[in-house]
């Protein structure tokens, strides 16, 4: 079995902890789901129990084993069930609209923020000590920033005092959703600032790993070898300390990744984005159960599916993950 | 550390130089930064809620006293229905505090028992508890939070507490495991073994005391994930609102609009508390991590002869994750993790 297969496999197994998590939430809550929900809205009538029930696919009958194949099959189908907010949307409508808006948003953000952060790293861990150790106090306050205080900070100055970018919205008001430039052009300019918040907030800490990974690979024989044959600095520093250092940087990077994910989401909402966290904090407010667990397995899927694609590339930067293959 | 200070004081005695301040002086320039500003924090949290000028939550009726700048009699402003925010803020910082170092106490400890037991169990059992260690870390913790949560609504801060413990063990748990199998081989584990001490002698007194620092540096971690998850749960909403903490001051900011209103003073203090804690831990967490590995260190210890940066050589070897022989099932579920990597690449240099 080759690495790649085997780590499917994993992601296979994490997925199905996730959806196992997911399917006895509802059904280990204390009292229960739909008790919970009545408690929370007084005036419903006793006769929504029953539809509370079958919304939340608890009162569905059968054996426990019966609902939790039903369920597996449903989401299989990507059949989340109804929204109790948004009612009658379906619960996958909702994502569907929201998605494409956090995925675009986060991933170009956050493949810009590893890149520069990683040659960052990698300039500090060459010149350690030197000029770009200096900022390191301060990288380590951007770093603890919680993204959406740095998202308020961000609108506080360049769309309250200084009226560069927008308050928040994803798009420009009247526009249509649509690939023509007016919308496209719009929602390019809205996304800049949260953008720039996810790049600025998450840089600090892909910096900060390559660096003293970079400063452990200078240390290495082959590395002094390298210098001691007289290469030029920058094979040396690219072709022998960096190329090894980014190994684990990837790998840290695939670990690391959730944390930025989440952070991202929570910052939607201080700029009203029209994705997935914002979604999931209407949910919450407005007690969407089915719609919440939903949001959570697709951001566990994205996530995970996230790990597959950094695990590809390891295997094409990494040789020893093809060695094995070849000398079986 | 017993060592340590005999070796200095001998050292005074030769060269007759003023004693140097002890420990104090030894813990790296970013630790003690780190040091100097949570010891600010916490003691905030101690004395905070009893020179509050204000009651936090009283709502002063008068609409003058809405939305006012920072001013003599409100240093740092008020709110839109008249609430002091320097009293929230000093009371704010020690629920915060708390819940993080709660938290950090006990996912520590849940930490500390499940990576030491996987490592000295062995085979079957510790690849069973890595995959499940790597299961949830693969799993985003802040969506599980808001799903667990918002079944608990409005039972003040336990579930949180519970909830965030039980999700924040798995990155302590990793590196106790590792650190468990390099000190497991070593001569005096093997001595106090053959002199016939029992295994939870072993591990509570000659395992877990060498791992100190380690779980101190998970710990700092721990917090620092306890308070950054708790302030993000109670920005969306999902905690006690009635009850003041950094997250919840913000949660009435952007939901009154503060922004939008122009009050600054209102999301400012309480997200730069936020930031300055954070920073406060990464900076202890670093100095901890350079007590524990020399090549770190930075300019200090880096000297500069004839306009040459002159680099320390290797003064530790470096720790490379311990690739043991596995066998059976355990090798097979072994093989699915990241780090099976390592072993492939010896088996690949063998051939």
């Amino acid at each position: 079995m080759s690495f790649i297969v085997r780590r499917l496999i994993f992601y296979v197994v994490a997925a199905w902890v996730a959806l196992t998590i997911n399917f006895f939430i509802p059904r280990l809550v204390p009292g229960n789901a739909v008790e919970a929900i009545m408690s929370k809205f007084p005036n419903l009538q006793p006769s929504a129990y029953r539809a509370l029930e079958a919304l939340l696919g608890v009162g569905r009958g059968g054996s426990i084993w019966h609902q939790y194949w039903s369920y597996l099959v449903d989401v299989s189908h990507l059949n989340f069930g109804t929204s109790v907010s948004e009612y009658p949307a379906q619960v996958s409508t909702l994502l569907g609209e929201a998605l494409p808006w956090t995925i675009t948003l986060v991933g170009t953000a956050t493949v810009i923020a590893f890149l520069v952060g990683t040659a960052l790293g990698i300039a500090a861990g060459w010149r350690y000590g030197g000029g770009l150790d200096r900022v390191l106090p301060g990288l380590m306050f951007l770093q603890a920033i919680p993204y959406f205080f740095f998202a308020l900070i961000l609108l506080e100055l360049f769309a309250v005092k200084v009226h560069a970018f927008p308050i928040g919205q994803g798009y420009g008001q009247g526009l249509i959703p649509g690939w023509h430039w007016d919308f496209i052009g719009s929602a390019i300019y809205h996304s800049l600032l949260p953008a720039l918040t996810i790049v600025l907030t998450s840089i600090a800490g892909w910096m900060l790993t390559m660096r003293n990974v970079m400063i452990t690979t200078i240390g290495e024989d082959y590395v002094v070898a390298a210098q001691a044959k007289g290469l030029s600095n920058r094979r040396v520093v690219f072709t022998y300390a960096a190329r090894n250092a980014i190994l684990p940087q990837l790998q840290g990077f695939g670990l690391a990744l959730g944390f930025v994910v989440q952070g991202a989401l929570v910052m939607e909402i201080v700029f009203s984005y029209p994705g997935i966290g914002l979604l999931l904090v209407n949910a919450v407010t407005s007690n969407d159960y089915p719609l919440t667990q939903a949001i959570f397995l697709v951001i566990t899927f994205a996530v995970l599916i996230a790990n597959v694609i950094v695990d590809i590339i390891i295997v094409f930067v990494d040789p020893r993950t093809r060695v094995r293959e070849a000398t079986r | 550390m017993t060592v340590a200070p005999a070796l200095s004081t001998e050292l005074t005695a030769v060269t007759q130089e003023p004693a140097p301040p002890g420990w104090w002086r030894r813990i790296p320039a970013k630790a003690k930064a780190g040091v100097v500003l949570f010891g600010f924090f916490v003691l905030t949290a101690i004395i905070g809620p009893f020179v509050t000028p204000y009651d936090p939550s009283y709502q002063n009726p008068n609409p003058a006293a809405s939305m006012n700048a920072p001013s003599a009699a409100h240093l740092l402003g008020t709110t839109q229905s008249g609430q002091d925010v320097l009293s929230q803020l000093l009371v704010g910082i020690r629920l915060t505090l708390e819940l993080g170092l709660l938290v950090g106490l006990v996912a520590t400890a849940l930490s500390v028992i499940v990576g030491v037991t996987a490592a000295f169990l062995g085979g079957f059992w510790d690849e069973l508890l890595s995959l499940l260690t790597n299961v949830f870390l693969v799993i985003p913790a802040l969506p599980l939070l808001i799903v667990l949560l918002g079944y608990f609504p409005n039972k003040g801060e336990w579930p949180t507490i519970i909830v965030l413990a039980l999700l924040g063990w798995p990155w302590g748990a990793r590196v106790m495991r590792a650190q468990t199998l390099a000190i497991r081989n070593r001569d005096f584990v093997a001595a106090s073994r053959e002199t016939g001490e029992r295994t939870w002698r072993i591990i509570t007194f000659e395992i877990v005391p060498n791992e100190v620092s380690l779980i101190a540096a998970s710990f700092v971690n721990t917090v620092l994930y306890a308070i950054g998850a708790s302030v993000a749960l109670a920005f969306i909403g999902v905690a006690d609102l009635n009850s003041w903490s950094l997250g919840t001051m913000l949660y009435w900011a952007q939901s009154q609009q503060a922004l939008q209103l122009g009050a600054w003073w209102w999301f400012v203090p309480p997200g730069l508390a936020v930031a300055l804690i954070g920073t406060a831990l990464v900076l202890l967490n670093t100095g901890i991590d350079e007590l524990g590995n020399p090549r770190l260190r930075d300019a200090s210890s880096v000297s500069r002869i004839a306009g040459r940066w002159l680099k320390p050589t290797n003064p530790t070897p470096v720790l490379s994750e311990i690739s043991q022989r596995r066998s059976g099932f355990a090798g097979f579920l072994h093989s699915f993790s990241r780090s099976s990597l390592l072993d492939q690449a010896e088996a690949g240099e063998g051939r």
